[in-house]
């Protein structure tokens, strides 16, 4: 079978003994993709660049780290200083965190518009979103590491929360610690996990894309593939769209590193940790700031906690919680309008997250949490018992073509 | 659409020109990435600031012999005898596996400044302390696998290859050298 | 119909987008925090092609050496790092000797030498418990950092060292403390540092107290960032090759693409 296949003796030996070639072959080269992806499509493989690029950075920066309360601080600033391109590689995995979210958030989005978790994606979806708590944990655990003021506040308010658990918090969070105040103990675990973690991730990634890879990508349409002509192979049509989104990311991404790095970062992490004073205001980094708004929405502490690990875990069920049979936006004309305002829900507690926990911006907080919680655990259940989805079209291949039939888009195909 | 296969050819050779071209800059592009992540192994700037070091001499009296770090390394300083200096320049060089004269070694025969690491496998040679065997030589001896060298440093018997190395030094006066 | 994949694409991303900068400028704007708004001044170094005053860093580096070195340390600059704002050894290796830094002899006692270039500044005190002591409580903060670990930092710290105005009437303040129009709470522990002729410019420039706060500001910029200029020189060359990069693989998939999209 794989005689015909390579060319290459040294390849052909081993594929026939270790078909390697022929798996990367099947899932990388011919792989059938639908063909009318949008641009959506690209953060997929934009999240996998982008997980990458952090695990190389990081090992390179590891080689340089000490972990250790009187050193971390002066080893990160001798790696900008004194290692050979130290602070392009630090700044490279300092905004890399934040350019992986944003990838990772507008991935989810997509998802949640073209209704990408239904079935038969529903293990894809929730892998997915364990990536991405797995993603928190490890950015929150990293965040420590410079051993600045946020660094240290941060750790010590998120590790406080576990305290709200009945009974065993407290003894928990000293767990956590290895001591009674967030120290060394806890800046050489904190490490440690930060090293292993995208490791854990990598797996779970391959996970993920062995689920994608057993019924294929959802598309824009969100109904399935009929044959052959609603699909291309995966190269090179899918190949050359990444590398263009993968340009253009990057060209966002350079501008950061090279001419902004610390547009999102914050001043106080340049000032080195200092268990006795607590910086005026305390934020986390942006990506975890709607989960702070939940958090601190809610006037109880346990409860705020339970709301904001709710606000991930409803994301777990999603595939349940969403009766409607129709995957894409497109032909749902009032789901459609509900994402929009879940999405500016999301920025708006984003933003709610950064503000100080006082007047209006509390008010603000409980409803933008309220609707949250709303939109998922309501309105996703009970909306298609009132919604009027619109007529969905045969195949993919007839809205692409305008009118064209099936047959005339496999003749395109056959003239190649 | 007509088309005459000249030009249709003419067009695909532009395409997969364009097409090559593209992956060939992203390639170079990935490749020129890959030297920041290997250079960062190199010797940092405070590492390299640290790569010389300044040693009084004053104290040092005949016959004795101190070690100072230098770049991680322990270099040998030692104060010959006039006996030591004339054992070390009678020496014919033709007994010697590496050979090299004692004036080519030391640019004061006073002073004999080394590299204190074996030559055959990175051990430090003893012969520093005054109760220190000091090989067959009377300079220094290895313990790791018995290689013996002379007042001069030089490898006389044993498996070491080559003489112990001289680093790179000057006097700044009489009695300080800088090392590196 | 690409044309309307297009537009889709287009407004959709340009919502994300907008989203994702209310979301970091707010987290920004957050971060620049206090209300008191101070001169935003023109520097050399800001800007995408913003570089170092090489005169005004040397000048500055003066000002920190004969005015905020008595209180301040530095203590993550090497003097070797004076190097590349335009001394030679000879000039660093006789800066740095008017140091001296505390080392361990031979019989074990602890002995002063002067500083080499491969050291780092000395600091004013010992430790932080001995800087606060000194300073009646307040801690006079290492200044390695201080412009990136302040919010719109230059500006601010060229604000702070011009900000020494009368007290008015009716703030109380108290023995050891010094009113600030751009301190947040205007009560603070430093005194005036700067004025008229505090320092002697070799060059001939005439020390005023905004001209020595913008060279001592300079100086510090790039002691924050010392790798800011060749940042910028690499990110231009970085950015021409990503546009190529970008238009070579949209022109790609085009070609690839175009039996597919065509109709």
């Amino acid at each position: 079978m794989s005689k015909s296949k390579f060319k290459n003796p040294v390849v052909k030996w081993i594929d026939h003994r270790l078909p390697v070639f022929s798996f990367m072959d099947h899932e990388l080269n011919h792989y059938p993709t639908p063909k009318n992806l949008n641009y959506f499509w690209n953060f997929g493989s934009l999240a996998g660049f982008a997980l990458v690029t952090m695990i190389v950075t990081g090992i390179v920066l590891s080689m340089n780290y000490t972990a250790h309360v009187d050193y971390a601080f002066d080893s990160v600033e001798r790696i900008m200083r004194d290692v050979n391109h130290g602070w392009l590689i630090r700044y490279i995995h300092m905004n890399g965190a934040s350019f992986f979210f944003i990838v990772v958030y507008i991935h989810i989005f997509r998802g949640l518009y073209y209704g990408s978790y239904k079935a038969p994606r529903e293990l894809l979806w929730i892998l997915g979103v364990l990536i991405l708590l797995l993603m928190m944990a490890t950015a929150f655990m990293g965040y420590v590491l410079p051993w600045g003021q946020m660094s240290f506040w941060g750790a010590t308010v998120i590790t406080n929360l576990f305290s709200a658990i009945p009974l065993v918090g407290e003894s928990i969070v000293t767990w956590l610690w290895g001591g009674f105040s967030v120290d060394n103990s806890t800046l050489n675990r904190f490490f440690s996990l930060h090293f292993v973690l995208p490791f854990v991730i990598v797996g779970v990634v391959i996970l993920h894309l062995v689920a994608l890879h057993r019924f294929g990508s959802n598309n824009p349409i969100g109904i399935d593939v009929r044959g052959t002509q609603d699909t291309v192979p995966f190269s090179p049509y899918y190949t050359i769209k990444d590398l263009f989104g993968l340009s253009v990311f990057l060209s966002f991404f350079a501008a950061a590193v090279f001419f902004f790095p610390n547009f999102m970062g914050h001043p106080d992490n340049y000032i080195e940790a200092n268990p006795m004073v607590t910086p005026a205001h305390i934020v986390p980094e942006w990506y975890f700031l709607p989960f702070y708004a939940i958090l601190r929405a809610v006037p109880d502490k346990l409860g705020g906690v339970l709301f904001m690990f709710g606000a991930i875990a409803v994301l777990f069920i999603l595939p349940w919680l969403d009766r409607s049979s129709v995957r894409s936006s497109q032909f749902r004309p009032i789901y459609k309008i509900f994402f929009w305002i879940l999405l500016l829900d999301c920025v708006l507690l984003g933003y709610l997250g950064a503000m100080p926990a006082e007047g209006i911006y509390v008010i603000l907080s409980r409803i933008a949490t309220a609707y949250y919680f709303f939109h998922f655990l309501i309105l996703f259940p009970l909306l298609p018992y009132i919604e009027k989805t619109k007529p969905l079209p045969i195949s993919i291949s007839e809205p692409i073509l305008g009118g064209g039939s099936a047959a005339s888009a496999f003749a395109v195909r056959e003239k190649r | 659409m007509p088309k005459n296969s000249k030009s249709k050819n003419s067009n695909e050779g532009k395409r997969d020109f364009l097409i090559v071209s593209t992956y060939t800059i992203a390639g170079i592009g990935a490749a020129a990435v890959a030297w920041p992540l290997i250079d960062q192994m190199n010797p940092a700037a405070d590492t390299l600031a640290l790569a010389s070091t300044e040693v009084d001499l004053s104290s040092l009296e005949e016959g004795q012999a101190i070690t100072v770090t230098w770049r991680g390394k322990p270099v040998f300083v030692r104060h010959r005898t006039p006996e030591e200096i004339k054992l070390a320049k009678q020496v014919s060089l033709d007994d010697m596996r590496h050979p090299e004269r004692d004036e080519d070694r030391v640019p004061n025969e006073k002073y004999i400044v080394l590299v204190g690491v074996c030559t055959h496998l990175g051990c430090v040679p003893l012969g520093q302390k005054s109760g220190d065997v000091k090989g067959q030589y009377g300079g220094w001896f290895c313990p790791c696998h018995g290689s013996h060298y002379d007042h001069s440093g030089r490898i006389r018997k044993g498996p070491a290859p080559t003489n112990l190395e001289v680093p790179s030094y000057k006097f700044l006066s009489d009695n300080v050298i800088k090392i590196g | 119909m690409i044309k309307s994949l297009l537009l889709f694409f287009s407004s959709h991303i340009s919502k994300l987008f907008i989203s994702l900068v209310i979301i970091s400028l707010s987290n920004f704007s957050f971060a620049a925090g206090e209300k008191i708004s101070y001169p935003q001044l023109n520097w050399s170094f800001s800007g995408i092609l913003g570089t170092f005053d090489r005169a005004s860093q040397q000048r500055g580096l003066q000002v920190y050496k004969e005015v905020c070195s008595g209180c301040h340390g530095m203590r993550l600059l090497a003097y070797r790092n004076l190097k590349s704002i335009g001394y030679n050894d000879d000039e660093i290796k006789a800066f740095a000797a008017d140091n001296n830094v505390n080392t361990i002899n031979d019989d074990g006692e602890v002995v002063e030498r002067p500083a080499r270039p491969s050291d780092k500044f000395v600091s004013p005190y010992p430790n932080d418990k001995a800087a606060r002591a000194a300073n009646g409580g307040a801690y006079p903060p290492d200044l390695s950092l201080i412009i990136k670990a302040r919010p719109d930092g230059a500006n601010y710290l060229h604000a702070l060292l011009t900000g020494y105005v009368d007290a008015p009437k009716d703030q109380k303040v108290p023995d050891g403390m010094y009113y600030n129009k751009y301190y947040s709470g205007n009560l603070i522990g430093m005194p005036q540092p700067l004025y008229e002729d505090g320092v002697e410019y070799a060059d001939g420039t005439k020390a005023t107290p905004d001209q020595m706060a913008k060279d001592v500001t300079a100086f510090l910029a790039w002691a924050s960032e010392p790798e800011m200029e060749d940042r910028k020189r690499l990110g231009v060359s970085v950015m021409l090759f990503l546009f190529l990069l970008t238009a070579l693989s949209y022109f790609a998939m085009k070609q690839i693409w175009a039996p597919i999209k065509e109709k």
